[in-house]
C-alpha cells in the first residue's frame, strides 16, 4: 500500500507528500482513527485528500494510507432494511447516540445461502449463483461481481449459513484465473454497474398519488424532479411516494436534510405496512442518512452510494425507486469542496462541472435487462431546493434538462395548506403518452382523454382567475363561471390528497380511475345543464357537490359501492335539474 | 478551564484581522483551542484553523486590537474548545464564551463538553411529537411547536421580536403535569445584541420570575465577531447538558441569528475565502445546520432541546440567504409582518407564509384535541380565501362582492383582530381553540370543506355546546 505524510490541513481537506503511487479518486484512511477520505488531486510530489469526517486534532506528519481501490462500498444481503451514513457505514447501533469520527464499515454477518448453480455450470459476470435470505421476506440473489470475467463453477457451498464475506463459490475464469465469490462484493460508487441492454419505459411507477399518477406520471426506470422552495412539502411528498409506490425496494437518500425528518421517516416506515406484501415498509427500504450537520464531503458521496445500492438491487431483477432529498444539498457540497480546492467558480459559485455531474446522476436511472438476463429498473426521484424558491437557479435549470417528469411545488398552494402542492401549470411529464396504453389495458379507457380534459380546464382556470381578479367573479359569463367550479372540483377533490388522511393517503389505480370518471361525469353533466339554462351556482349548491368534493376523504379504498352510489346520486341530480329546467322553460 | 498542555513563547509571526500566524514549533492538532496572552497580560481565546509543516493559523475569538507579536505567549489546550458545566446552571448569566457575568461563583465543572457538539445519529433520534405551549394562538393553534423542534421566528428591523422572545420565555409551558414531573428550562442567548436589549431581557425575566428557570447568555454588539460565532454554541451546550444529563425539557431562544451570519461573513472574508451568495460563505448552510440540528430528542433519554431562533430579515426579504438557508434547515418558520404591526396587532404574525412542519405529529387526538388539526386546516383555508377576497375587493370595491365574499372579508378582519391579536395576555390552547371556532361561525357551513359534518354540527351549529368566544 502506498502511504503519504500530511503536510497541510484545513477543514476537511489535507495535502500530503506521497511515498508510492496514488490513484485519482482512490480511497484512503488517515491516522490512527482511520478516518475515511478520497484522493481528489494528484501531483508528483503532493496529493490532495478530501476527508469524510470531522478532522479535529489532525496535524502535519500524520500518515495517509492508500487502499489501492477507488472509493467503494460493499454490496451484500446486509444492506436491505438497513440504515447507513453516506459511505454505507451502519448507524443503527445507538448505544452511542452521536456520530463520531472513525466509524467502521459493516462487520460480517451470517446469512442463509441456497445455491442455484452446480459444479461445472458456466457463469457469466453478473449471473446469480444462489439465493440469500435476510429475514425480510424479500429473496435476494447472490451475484457474480460484474467486474469479474465469466467462467465455470469448480466448487459451490451447500445450502446453509455462512458469513457474508467468506467465499461460497469458486470459479475457473475464462482468463485462467481461479476466483472466489462471496455473498458480498465491493463496487466503486462512481462507476455505473454494467447491464446487457436498456429497455423502453412503458410501465408507470405508481405512487398512489392522483396528481402524479394521473396527470404527471413517471415511468419505471424514469426520472422525476421535485423543485420547491422551503415549506412546500418536498420531503413529505417524497416520503409519501416512498410509502405507497409499487417498487420492490426503496432507497431513500437523506442528503443534507433534517435529522428529525429522518427520525420521523424511520419511525413511520417501521410501523407502516407495505400495501402489497403486508410486511413492515422498512423491510423493503434502505435508508442512507447524511443529515445537514454530518460531514459535508460525505454528503457529496452519499448520492453515489445510494445509486450504486439501487443498481445492485436492480441487477437482482427488482424494480427500485431511489429518492434523493435533496439534490441541491449535494450540489452545495460539490460547491463547498470545489471552493476549498480553489477551483474557478461557475454560475452562482457552483463548479463548472455541476451540469455534467447532474446528467451522470440522472443517466443512471433505467429499465434494463441485467447481465443475468432479468428485467429490473431504477427510477430516480430527486428533490431540488432552489434558493429563495427561484426556479431559474442553476441546479433547477440543469435538472430540468435531464428529467422525464417534473413536479413543480408552488408556495401559494402550500401556504393555503393545499398538499401535495404540485402546481399543474409548472409541472410536466414527457412519458404520459407512453403510459396511456398501460392505463387503457388496466381498464381505464378514457385515461388519456380525461387527463387532457383536466389539464385544459386547469389551464383555463389560471387564465380566468386573472380575469376574475379584475372584473369580479359574478360579472363573468356563466360558462366561464362553470369552468372555475369544475377546476375547483378537480383541485380540491382530485389533486389535493392528504398524506395524513387514513382514507386518502393512498389511491389505487382503480380508485383513481373511478374518481377521474366521476369528475368527468360531473363536468359533462353540468355542461348539459348549462346548455339547458341552469346557473353554475345552482349546480354547485347541490348536496352531491359537497359529497364529490369530499369523496377522497370519505370513501375508503375498495368501497366501490359507495362510489357507484355517488355516481347514481350524481346522475339523478343532473337528471332532476335538467327536468326542472325543461319544465321551467315550458311554463 | 482546563490547564494548558503546551506553551509557546515568541512564536507569533504575523497578525491579520482575526487571524494570527505562528511558527509551528509544537505538535498541535486542528481545531484545538488556544489562549493568547499579550505582553500586557490580556488573555484572548482562539482556535487552530489550519496547519502546515511550518506554521499554525489561529483564528482569534476575541478582539485582536492591541495585540503585539513580541512578548506574546500562546497556550495550547490540546483539545477543542469545551464548556465546563454542572449543577447550578439555572438562573445564571454568562457572556458569549461561558464566563459568568452576574458576579456569581464559577460553575461546579462536573462535565466538559465540546462546544461544537456532535451530530446525533438519525437512528438515535426520537421523532418529536409532544406539544409545547407558547401562549400565542398563532403558534399554539395554527403552527404548533413540539418538543425537539426548531421553529425560527423571521422578523425585521423595528418589529417587536424582542418582546415576543421575552413573552415566550416567560409564558412557555408544558401541558398538564409534565412540567412539574420532568422539569422545564429556558436557555436564552442574545447574539450580538445592543446593550439596551440585553438589559431589557434581563430585567423582564427577573420581573416575571422566569430568570430562575433560565440560563442567560449575552453576547453584546460590542463583543468580537469570532465570539459571536461561539455564543450560540455555548448556549446549546448548556441546553444539551440540561436536557440529556439532567433530563429537563429545554426551550432555547437564540436572538438574533442575523448578527451571527454577519459575523460568519466577516470572519470568512478575513480568511480570504471565495464568497457565495451576497458575500456569505458557501458553507453557511452547513454551518447553520450545526446549530439548528442540535435541537431534538434522543431515544431513551427523558429530556428535549427545542429551539426558537430569531432572525431579522434584511430589508424584510424572505429570500435573503439568511432566512432562506434557515428555512431549509428548520422545521418551519413563523413570519412577522410589518403591516399587522402597524395596525397594532400583537403578535404581528403573518400566518400564510408561517408553517410548523412537525405540527401534525404533536396535535390531534391524545396530543392536544381531536379536532385541532381540522380546525387549524379550515382556519388556514378560509383565511387564505379571505386574503384573496381582499385583493379582489381592492379592485372591484366591496359593493361588487357577493354575500359570501363579504362574509369572508368580515371573517378575515375578525380573524386578525380576535385570533391573531391577543395583546399581552398568554392564552391556553383551549382558549385559542374556542376563539378559532368562534371566528368560523361567521362563514357559511357549506364552504367549510376541511371540516367533517360532525365537527360542523358540534362546534358551529349546535348552540348548546357553544362556548362564548374569548375576546
Amino acid at each position: 500500500m502506498s502511504t503519504a505524510e500530511t503536510t497541510w490541513i484545513s477543514g476537511p481537506v489535507l495535502r500530503a507528500r506521497p511515498d508510492g503511487a496514488f490513484r485519482l479518486r482512490e480511497s484512503v484512511t488517515v491516522g490512527d482513527q482511520a478516518l475515511l477520505g478520497e484522493v481528489i488531486r494528484i501531483a508528483r510530489d503532493e496529493i490532495t485528500v478530501q476527508l469524510y469526517e470531522d478532522t479535529s486534532g489532525l496535524r502535519p506528519g500524520i500518515e495517509v494510507t492508500g487502499s489501492g481501490r477507488l472509493l467503494s462500498i460493499r454490496l451484500g444481503p446486509a444492506i436491505l432494511a438497513g440504515i447507513f451514513d453516506g459511505l454505507l457505514r451502519p448507524i443503527a447501533d445507538i448505544a452511542d447516540p452521536y456520530v463520531k469520527p472513525g466509524m467502521q464499515v459493516q462487520a460480517a454477518r451470517r446469512f442463509h445461502f441456497t445455491p442455484s448453480v452446480c459444479v461445472g455450470d458456466p457463469l457469466m459476470p453478473g449471473a446469480a449463483i444462489g439465493e440469500v435470505a435476510n429475514g425480510t421476506g424479500i429473496a435476494q440473489r447472490c451475484l457474480v461481481p460484474a467486474d469479474l470475467p465469466g467462467g465455470r463453477v469448480t466448487a459451490i457451498a451447500d445450502a446453509g449459513e455462512y458469513p457474508d464475506d467468506q467465499p461460497i463459490c469458486w470459479i475457473d475464469a475464462a482468463d485462467g484465473r481461479h476466483l472466489a465469490v462471496a455473498m458480498t462484493h465491493a463496487w466503486p460508487v462512481r462507476v455505473p454497474r454494467p447491464v446487457q441492454a436498456r429497455l423502453p419505459s412503458d410501465e408507470p411507477m405508481l405512487t398512489g398519488q392522483r396528481v402524479i399518477d394521473c396527470l404527471f406520471p413517471v415511468a419505471r426506470g424514469g426520472t422525476g424532479a421535485i423543485p420547491g422552495g422551503f415549506g412546500t412539502g418536498k420531503t413529505v411528498l417524497l416520503e409519501t411516494v416512498g410509502k405507497w409506490c409499487n417498487a420492490d425496494v426503496i432507497v431513500y437518500v437523506g442528503c443534507g436534510e433534517r435529522g428529525n425528518e429522518m427520525a420521523g421517516l424511520l419511525a413511520e416506515f417501521s410501523e407502516l405496512e407495505d400495501p402489497r406484501s403486508g410486511r413492515p415498509l422498512l423491510e423493503r427500504t434502505v435508508v442512507i442518512a447524511n443529515t445537514s450537520n454530518m460531514p459535508v464531503s460525505a454528503r457529496e458521496a452519499s448520492i453515489y452510494t445510494g445509486i450504486t445500492v439501487a443498481e445492485y438491487f436492480r441487477d437482482q431483477g427488482m424494480n427500485v425507486t431511489l429518492m434523493a432529498d435533496s439534490t441541491s444539498r449535494w450540489a452545495e457540497a460539490l460547491r463547498e469542496v470545489s471552493g476549498r480546492l480553489g477551483e474557478l467558480p461557475g454560475e452562482a459559485g457552483y463548479p463548472a462541472y455541476l451540469s455534467s455531474r447532474l446528467a451522470d446522476f440522472y443517466e443512471r436511472a433505467a429499465r434494463v435487462r441485467t447481465l443475468g438476463g432479468e428485467t429490473g429498473s431504477v427510477t430516480l426521484l430527486g428533490a431540488v431546493s432552489p434558493p429563495s424558491g427561484d426556479f431559474s437557479e442553476p441546479v433547477t435549470t440543469h435538472t430540468r434538462r435531464y428529467v422525464g417528469s417534473l413536479w413543480g411545488l408552488d408556495a401559494k398552494r402550500a401556504q393555503a395548506r393545499f398538499y401535495p402542492a404540485i402546481h399543474p401549470l409548472q409541472s410536466y411529464s414527457l412519458v404520459a403518452g407512453n403510459l396511456a396504453r398501460w392505463w387503457h389495458n388496466t381498464g381505464c379507457t378514457r385515461w388519456q382523454e380525461l387527463r387532457r380534459r383536466f389539464l385544459t380546464l386547469l389551464e383555463d382556470e389560471a387564465r380566468l382567475e386573472r380575469m376574475a381578479r379584475i372584473i369580479g367573479r359574478d360579472a363573468m359569463p356563466a360558462r366561464q363561471r362553470l369552468v372555475l367550479i369544475c377546476a375547483q372540483l378537480i383541485n380540491e377533490c382530485f389533486l389535493r390528497q392528504s398524506a395524513y388522511s387514513m382514507n386518502d393517503r393512498y389511491a389505487s389505480p382503480s380508485r383513481q380511475a373511478v374518481m377521474m370518471r366521476l369528475i368527468g361525469s360531473f363536468i359533462e353533466g353540468s355542461e348539459r345543464l348549462l346548455d339547458a339554462g341552469v346557473a353554475p351556482e345552482a349546480i354547485r349548491d347541490q348536496p352531491v357537490f359537497r359529497r364529490l368534493m369530499r369523496m377522497g376523504e370519505e370513501i375508503e379504498e375498495g368501497d366501490w359501492e359507495a362510489f357507484s352510489a355517488l355516481d347514481q346520486e350524481l346522475t339523478a341530480t343532473i337528471r332532476r335539474l335538467l327536468n326542472e329546467a325543461r319544465e321551467g322553460g315550458e311554463e | 478551564m482546563t490547564y494548558a498542555r503546551l506553551v509557546g513563547e515568541e512564536i507569533a509571526n504575523r497578525a491579520e484581522g482575526p487571524l494570527l500566524f505562528l511558527s509551528r514549533s509544537l505538535d498541535v492538532g486542528l481545531n484545538e483551542a488556544v489562549e493568547v496572552e499579550g505582553a500586557d497580560g490580556s488573555v484572548r481565546l482562539g482556535r487552530i484553523a489550519a496547519l502546515d509543516e511550518d506554521s499554525i493559523t489561529v483564528e482569534m475569538l476575541d478582539d485582536t486590537a492591541g495585540l503585539t507579536l513580541q512578548g506574546t505567549r500562546v497556550r495550547f489546550f490540546g483539545e477543542p474548545l469545551r464548556f465546563h458545566v454542572g449543577p447550578g446552571l439555572l438562573g445564571r448569566v454568562f457572556n458569549g464564551i461561558g464566563k459568568p457575568l452576574d458576579g456569581g461563583p464559577p460553575l461546579a465543572a462536573e462535565h466538559a463538553y465540546r462546544v461544537d457538539g456532535l451530530p446525533i445519529k438519525p437512528t438515535a433520534r426520537e421523532a418529536p411529537s409532544e406539544f409545547l405551549e407558547t401562549g400565542f394562538t398563532s403558534i399554539d393553534l395554527m403552527n404548533s411547536l413540539v418538543r425537539g423542534q426548531k421553529l425560527p421566528l423571521f422578523s425585521g428591523g423595528g418589529l417587536p421580536h424582542d418582546r415576543i422572545a421575552v413573552d415566550i420565555a416567560c409564558n412557555a409551558r408544558l401541558p398538564g403535569d409534565t412540567q412539574e414531573a420532568e422539569g422545564f428550562a429556558i436557555v436564552f442567548a442574545g447574539i450580538g445584541i445592543p446593550h439596551d436589549s440585553a438589559e431589557f431581557f434581563r430585567e423582564e425575566m427577573e420581573k416575571s420570575g422566569a430568570l430562575a428557570r433560565t440560563v442567560l447568555f449575552l453576547n453584546l454588539a460590542s463583543d468580537s465577531s469570532a465570539q459571536r460565532l461561539l455564543a450560540p454554541r455555548f448556549a446549546l451546550t448548556a441546553a444539551e447538558y440540561l436536557a440529556f444529563i439532567e433530563g429537563m425539557h429545554v426551550l432555547v431562544i437564540l436572538t438574533d441569528l442575523t448578527n451571527y451570519c454577519e459575523a460568519l461573513r466577516e470572519v470568512s472574508a478575513s480568511r480570504g475565502e471565495v464568497p457565495s451568495r451576497k458575500g456569505y460563505p458557501g458553507y453557511m448552510y452547513s454551518d447553520l445546520a450545526t446549530l439548528y440540528e442540535r435541537a431534538g430528542r434522543i431515544r431513551g433519554k427523558p429530556g428535549s432541546v427545542t429551539q426558537i431562533p430569531i432572525l431579522t430579515m434584511p430589508n424584510d426579504d424572505i429570500t435573503h440567504p439568511i432566512p432562506d438557508l434557515t428555512g431549509y434547515i428548520t422545521e418551519g418558520q413563523i413570519v412577522l409582518d410589518r403591516d399587522l404591526h402597524r395596525r397594532d396587532i400583537y403578535p404581528p404574525i403573518r400566518l400564510l407564509p408561517s408553517l410548523s412542519r412537525l405540527m401534525k405529529d404533536g396535535i390531534g387526538k391524545g396530543r392536544t384535541h381531536a379536532d385541532h388539526p381540522a380546525l387549524a386546516a379550515q382556519l388556514y383555508a378560509s383565511y387564505s380565501q379571505a386574503q384573496q377576497t381582499r385583493v379582489l375587493a381592492g379592485v372591484v370595491g366591496e359593493d361588487g362582492l357577493s354575500d359570501d365574499d363579504r362574509k369572508l372579508l368580515l371573517f378575515g378582519d375578525d380573524f386578525e383582530q380576535k385570533l391573531i391579536h391577543q395583546g399581552v395576555d398568554a392564552r391556553a390552547l383551549e382558549e385559542s381553540m374556542a376563539a378559532g371556532w368562534s371566528a368560523l361561525r361567521g362563514l357559511p357551513a357549506g364552504e367549510l370543506h376541511r371540516l367533517d359534518d360532525r365537527q360542523i354540527r358540534e362546534h358551529l351549529l349546535d348552540r348548546a355546546t357553544r362556548r362564548e368566544p374569548v375576546s
